[in-house]
């Protein structure tokens, strides 16, 4: 038996793989753990992106993260990222676009009609995809059950994976926070169809649209453990850089705010790491539908491996 | 010396924006700074992993005050500071201008008042106004830090004369250019004009290479005071011939 502490991005995600190669795998969810910050996540399938600061390994990691949601069960909207700066951070773009690879130069109105006029020039990533988190995981989740593995609140039992993000630091001396912040905006007079990233020396923010006018704003990134929620400056910073997006973003509701602990490495990549006792997956960081599926792929492989001398016998 | 402290390496560096921890241990190897400086304002208490990370590089760690905007703010930051750090330097900004990120110079001097008072070692981050760094000394700053041009903008030294008054105004004052740096060059201008150190964070936290980059600007920085060291030449009006040319036999 396989118990996989924790049910966010990391959890499901290898507890799906590992059920699909036919192990024997139960989820455990304590009653008293907090809720799976994955939730909060923009779900931005965004290696190129992220390439601009993250490290090769990421966006290795995140090649195939797009086709696995969609073969299991995401609506995944392939619309691609388009990346915008204010004409006074023009250079910002530049640097965006050396950093990072799979882009063209666009005219931004001529993908998305409402940025038509506002800004010069963007950045086109047409590889890139987005998808609505939550839902993504009310899917695997429910694939899970269909598959006859069960949720439980009860002990774990034979091999531990543990995938309880933040909760693991007892365990991980160098694991770290990263809080994050996010909104949730009602804002039915935008038309976007796709992430866009706005560019910005201090605030960088992406609008990713959740259908029905909805779009998440986010997020934050700021060296600390502190929990509770949003801080007012992080709502000034999301939405005034919305605002520089679109203006008509001011009349939006602001349905949902959020703040959560992103689990974090020294290198910022996500890892598995071989315990005595149990399997840390962990270290999302702000790469957990990014780099999940292909660390749980991975995680799957390894066991099944091990496991496969007594399958044969 | 910086408040009775000699420091080798003439590079201090800030610790914000870089990729990951472990690039920023990396740059903070390869750049051989002794001082690194990191932000709380916004962090908080609860962001000890972090500043374990920074404590962990062996270098001295100059707390800022970055993102107060009135001398209270600064003053409550640098006492957690003081706490959390167990260091009474602290770098001193009160930003005036949220967009330009522009001290506010009343609220700089009253907040460096009461600090010094209560035995912090004050490095202000200011500009190259005469006055303003009169009263900063007054207040009991020992170090003043002028700003090269504004915080992230990578302009480098926006107004040279300004900043040559200042060094000549203050000779025996250790004085830090603070923010603006660009690149490695202007690190370089700023040591060739006397200047007894700079610190930096953009230009390196956002290098494409930030390992690199540090270990360009350590470069650039020991090439600058040592040039200054050296006697740099005068600068002059035309082309100065090395050789005489007149008297010179003519052979044909």
């Amino acid at each position: 038996m396989i118990s996989v502490l924790g049910s966010g991005v990391a959890g499901l995600c290898a507890a799906t793989a590992l059920a699909e190669r036919g192990l024997d795998v139960e989820v455990i969810e304590p009653q008293d753990a907090p809720d799976p910050v994955s939730a909060l996540a923009g779900g931005m399938l965004a290696p190129f992106c992220e390439g601009e600061t993250a490290p090769e390994a990421v966006v290795r990691m995140g090649a195939g993260a797009a086709d696995w949601w969609e073969s299991h069960g995401a609506e995944v909207h392939r619309r691609g990222t388009l990346v915008v700066a204010p004409a006074r951070d023009a250079a910002e773009l530049d640097r965006f676009a050396r950093a990072t690879q799979g882009h063209d130069w666009v005219d931004p109105g001529a993908l998305e009609p409402d940025l038509a006029g506002r800004f010069a020039r963007g950045l086109f990533f047409a590889g890139e995809a987005h998808m609505d988190p939550r839902a993504a995981l009310a899917r695997l989740r429910a694939r899970l059950v269909e598959m006859g593995v069960r949720f439980h609140s009860g002990p774990a039992r034979g091999q531990i994976i543990d995938c309880t993000g933040w909760a693991a630091a007892p365990h991980l001396p160098d694991l770290r926070a990263v809080r994050g912040e996010m909104l949730l905006l009602h804002a039915p007079d935008v038309a976007l169809s796709r992430t866009v990233r706005l560019l910005h020396p201090r605030f960088p923010c992406y609008v990713v649209p959740r259908g029905d006018g909805h779009y998440m704003v986010g997020a934050t990134m700021v060296e600390s453990a502190r929990p509770g929620p949003v801080t007012a400056r992080a709502v000034m910073e999301l939405l005034s850089t919305a605002w520089t997006l679109h203006p008509a973003f001011a009349e939006a509701e602001l349905v949902e705010t959020g703040a959560g602990l992103r689990p974090a490495f020294p290198d910022n990549i996500p890892a598995l790491r071989f315990g005595a006792e149990r399997i840390f997956f962990n270290g999302m960081y702000r790469h957990g539908f990014l780099a999940a599926p292909a660390l749980a792929e991975k995680l799957a492989a390894t066991l099944r491996q091990e496991t496969a001398p007594c399958v044969s016998s | 010396m910086f408040y009775g402290i000699d420091l080798q390496s003439r590079l201090m560096l800030g610790t914000a924006q870089y990729p990951s921890p472990a690039v920023l241990r990396e740059a903070i190897a390869a750049s051989g700074t002794q001082v690194i400086t990191v932000s709380l304002r916004r962090e908080g208490p609860d962001g000890a992993a972090f500043r374990q990370i920074l404590s962990q590089s062996g270098c001295r760690i100059l707390p800022n005050t970055a993102g107060c905007h009135t001398a209270r703010e600064a003053i409550t930051t640098a006492r957690m500071a003081r706490e959390l750090f167990g260091t009474r330097w602290i770098k001193l900004e009160v930003i005036g201008h949220a967009d330009t990120l522009q001290p506010d110079p009343f609220a700089l001097v009253e907040a460096a008042r009461v600090l010094c008072a209560e035995g912090f070692k004050v490095f202000p981050y200011t500009t190259e106004d005469l006055v303003l760094g009169e009263k900063l000394v007054e207040a009991g700053c020992r170090v003043l830090m002028p700003w090269g041009a504004p915080i992230g903008s990578g302009q480098g030294l926006r107004n040279i004369e300004g900043l040559r008054a200042m060094r000549a105004h203050f000779p025996n004052v250790p004085l830090v250019i603070d923010a603006g740096i660009g690149a490695p060059s202007d690190a370089a201008r700023a040591m060739e004009l006397g200047f007894d150190a700079v610190l930096l964070n953009t230009a390196v936290a956002q290098a494409d290479d930030p390992v690199a980059m540090a270990a360009a600007f350590a470069r650039a920085v020991e090439a600058g005071r040592m040039a200054q060291a050296a006697g740099l030449m005068p600068r002059r009006d035309m082309a100065a011939p090395s050789t005489p040319v007149f008297g010179t036999a003519e052979l044909a």
